[in-house]
């Protein structure tokens, strides 16, 4: 041991030792204290599906929690009605005909998301591995059919560079279609091909076997009636995105492109099946969200609360272009009404 | 005269014995791996917690990257400068070391913010920046000339060691703590403590430095621009300036991987760790390689391991092959290069200039390869991936070809002695 100025070797070694061992003490109790935090990862659900419910994903409190809470329908919030938490967490959630379908995303190497069947007492009955970030989620009038879209690239339509990745289940039978890309397609009364196509935002009819989705291919995106027996899909209109059929089958809510670049891109808008006359609601703001119908009149959709745009609401329009946008949930998103 | 202290802070003029690695850089070895855990744990989550829990935009973020890499560059030069000045590189260097530890604490209490995080993130990367260069020349200065590159290798192993820990490490905290972005946070500035502690406790002070670096009263920036009159020195910053404008930026090389592949996405994260793990084993080897041969031959060779990684993916070969292919030659192109460049370049600086020289290097090379990722981009953008590669593979046997002629017969007059003589030689020219 050499005789310097400076302590000595040991004492630097007990020194550094007993300062290591606090920092790892502090480590391990502020790690512990968090695991004891976070909510259980497990989808146990506190209620389940009930009629006359409007089902959300509650944006209030933590930011990262995100579990299902419910509100009766015919008397929202703002009349006083408090909202019922404790639902199953999940990144993306909509609820129809006693199935829900449940979207997660859990971080790791590498981060994993999954498409969650639930019963009707949001019970898990099947989980299926996906990759990418959870986008939309649609489950058929009957709760037979399920389709979600994930992001592969990106997590944003705004942006030009972007693919997304549609899947569908049926329930009845089990059959999955991870990727729908494969499907036969026709544009303009010819098959059509190219690598670039991507599905997202699908919708069914109530017969459980046709269904409408959003195709986007070279740059322009396609409304595409499909059919599930056939698997066959046909584009029937440009410019229209994220389509959600109305109880009745006659209508389409989407979301319109009126302007390029990626700043407000879209409207929302009904198109008449019969006519196929569309027009705007009254919702006048950017609107980028599958939008959910209430009943035969009434669309619901997520708009993000104030600036930052981590959170956002939940709003309620006429599908008839009358009236006035107005809050059904503060800091909630993923609307769906079970009647 | 180097410095020749052990661990134990001896301030004899005793030579460490032929073997073994000099004390002060297993000290600082130590110190790098603890702090690279604690960094390169928050620089792996960030990306998900700026995209996914605060809604920035891939592209924003990319930009704040980008940004912030540039001002590292430069606050390099000046960590440089100051810890020449009476030989201050401990002090600097721990300076640095603290900066970015506290930055942990300013994530933490930023919240959701966009400034409070772009002023932690700033404050990370200017210690990034300031401590570079003083801990170089503290290695240089603290191992026999004819064995820089054994200490530079032992030295980058263990730094790497804490890069492939770190990202493991805040994805178990992720995992075990389903999302608590803070827990991560919290440990990562709990691990950049201790390498301070570290630095303090074993790292030598300015006493234990060699004379010469602390006799000069001050290193004022004209005496520092002579730096570039070594004709050695300035031949191996031309050299690494060029092959840096050849490099493309990682980034590029696993996106192109990945779209040839067609692995999931979410896997990005492990390529960088493949690369470590071969850059991990081949360190040492490579820096003894040097020593032996000569250094400029490892340089060389790993910029032309880097050149068929590029032209590897060229080829219509695929699957594992590709992927295992071009993490090894990426890895090996880290071995044999990046600790290599400080132990060729340093015998050519005076002690006393040791800290600023190397940081001249450092940034020549950091802006280099900013323009080239830059104009590689827009090769991209323009022409498509082929077409930009194939000139990425040119662009680099071009700019191989120039630095083999810059550094032919640099190491023949190899200025073992260069730091016995006076603080003036450097300003004669250190060929002798």
């Amino acid at each position: 041991m050499n005789l310097t100025p400076r302590a000595s070797l040991r004492t630097r070694v007990l020194a550094v030792a007993l300062a290591a061992a606090v920092l790892a003490g502090v480590a391990v109790a502020y790690t512990v204290q968090a695991a004891r935090r976070a909510q259980p990862a497990a989808t146990a659900s506190e209620f389940g599906l009930t009629a006359g419910q409007l089902y959300v994903r509650d944006e209030r409190g933590g930011t990262d929690d995100g579990r299902i809470a419910h509100v009766p329908l015919d008397a929202p919030e703002k009349a006083g009605q408090r909202r019922t938490g404790g639902g199953p967490a999940c990144a993306r959630f909509y609820a129809a005909g006693g199935t829900a379908l449940c979207l997660q995303r859990r971080p790791g190497i590498p981060p994993k998301s999954y498409a969650v069947v639930l019963d009707r007492e949001l019970r898990e009955k099947r989980r299926i591995a996906l990759t990418g970030i959870p986008d939309r989620a649609r489950v058929s009038a009957s709760g037979r059919m399920l389709s979600w879209t994930m992001f592969a690239t990106g997590d944003s339509y705004a942006g030009s560079s972007f693919s997304t990745r549609t899947s569908i289940l049926d329930t009845r039978t089990g059959y999955l279609v991870k990727n729908m890309e494969e499907i036969p397609l026709t544009v303009d009364g010819r098959r059509y091909h190219s690598p670039d196509v991507n599905y997202w935002g699908v919708t069914f009819a109530d017969d459980d076997n046709r269904f409408y989705a959003t195709v986007s291919t070279k740059g322009r995106t396609y409304l595409v009636r499909g059919d599930m027996r056939r698997w066959s899909a046909r584009a029937l209109r440009t410019n229209v995105e994220c389509p959600s059929l109305s109880p009745d089958g006659t209508r389409i809510a989407f979301k319109k492109r009126v302007r390029e670049g990626s700043s407000d891109p879209w409207r929302l808008y009904v198109l008449d099946l019969r006519t196929m006359h569309e027009h705007p609601v009254a919702e006048r703001r950017n609107v980028d969200d599958q939008a959910a119908w209430l009943d035969d009149d009434t669309l619901a959709y997520a708009l993000p609360s104030g600036e930052g745009g981590r959170k956002s609401d939940v709003w309620t329009v006429p599908a008839d272009g009358s009236g006035t946008p107005n809050v059904l949930a503060r800091e909630a998103s993923s609307p769906s009404a079970v009647r | 005269m180097y410095l020749a202290t052990t661990g134990a802070g001896a301030t004899s003029g005793r030579a460490p014995r032929r073997g073994r690695v000099a004390g002060p850089v297993l000290a600082l070895g130590a110190v790098s791996l603890v702090t690279d855990i604690s960094s390169e744990m928050v620089t792996a989550v960030l990306p998900l917690y700026f995209v996914l829990q605060l809604g920035l935009s891939p592209l924003q973020f990319g930009f704040l990257d980008g940004l912030y890499n540039a001002v590292t560059a430069v606050v390099r030069l000046a960590g440089g400068h100051a810890a020449d000045r009476g030989g201050r590189h401990k002090l600097v260097a721990g300076g640095g070391y603290a900066l970015s530890a506290l930055s942990r604490l300013g994530l933490l209490l930023a919240g959701g913010a966009t400034a409070g995080i772009g002023a932690a993130l700033a404050a990370d990367r200017i210690g990034k920046g300031v401590r570079t260069a003083p801990r170089d020349a503290l290695i240089s200065l603290s191992s026999p000339p004819d064995q820089l590159g054994r200490a530079f290798g032992v030295h980058r192993a263990m730094d790497t060691t804490g890069a492939l820990l770190g990202p493991l490490a805040a994805f178990a905290l992720l995992w075990a703590t389903a999302d608590a972005y803070d827990a991560v946070f919290v440990v990562s500035f709990c691990c950049g403590l201790l390498g301070v502690l570290l630095l303090v406790a074993f790292v030598p002070g300015r006493r234990d430095l060699p004379r010469a670096a602390t006799r000069t009263p001050r290193a004022s920036p004209s005496r520092a621009r002579d730096l570039l009159k070594v004709p050695s020195f300035r031949r191996i910053l031309a050299a690494a300036a060029v092959l840096g404008a050849a490099t493309v930026g990682d980034a590029f090389v696993y996106l192109l991987l990945q779209r040839r592949i067609g692995f999931a996405e979410s896997w990005f994260p492990l390529l960088p760790l493949g690369a470590a793990a071969v850059y991990l084993l081949l360190a040492v080897p490579a820096g003894r390689l040097g020593d032996r041969i000569g250094r400029r031959v490892p340089f060389l060779a790993g910029h032309a391991a880097l050149a068929a990684a590029y032209a590897l993916l060229l080829t219509p070969l695929g699957g594992t092959a590709l992927l295992v292919g071009v993490l090894l030659l990426v890895g090996v192109f880290y071995a044999a290069t990046d600790g290599v460049l400080m132990a060729l370049a340093g015998p050519f600086l005076p002690t006393e200039r040791r800290a600023a020289g190397l940081a001249v290097v450092q940034t020549g090379q950091a802006l280099s390869r900013l323009l080239a990722a830059a104009g590689f981009g827009a090769a991209w953008t323009w022409w498509g991936t082929t077409t930009a590669l194939t000139a990425a593979v040119l662009a680099l046997l071009v700019a191989l070809s120039a630095a083999a002629w810059l550094l032919r017969g640099v190491e023949s007059g190899r200025p073992d002695h260069f730091n016995a003589r006076t603080a003036d030689a450097c300003s004669e020219g250190a060929a002798s």
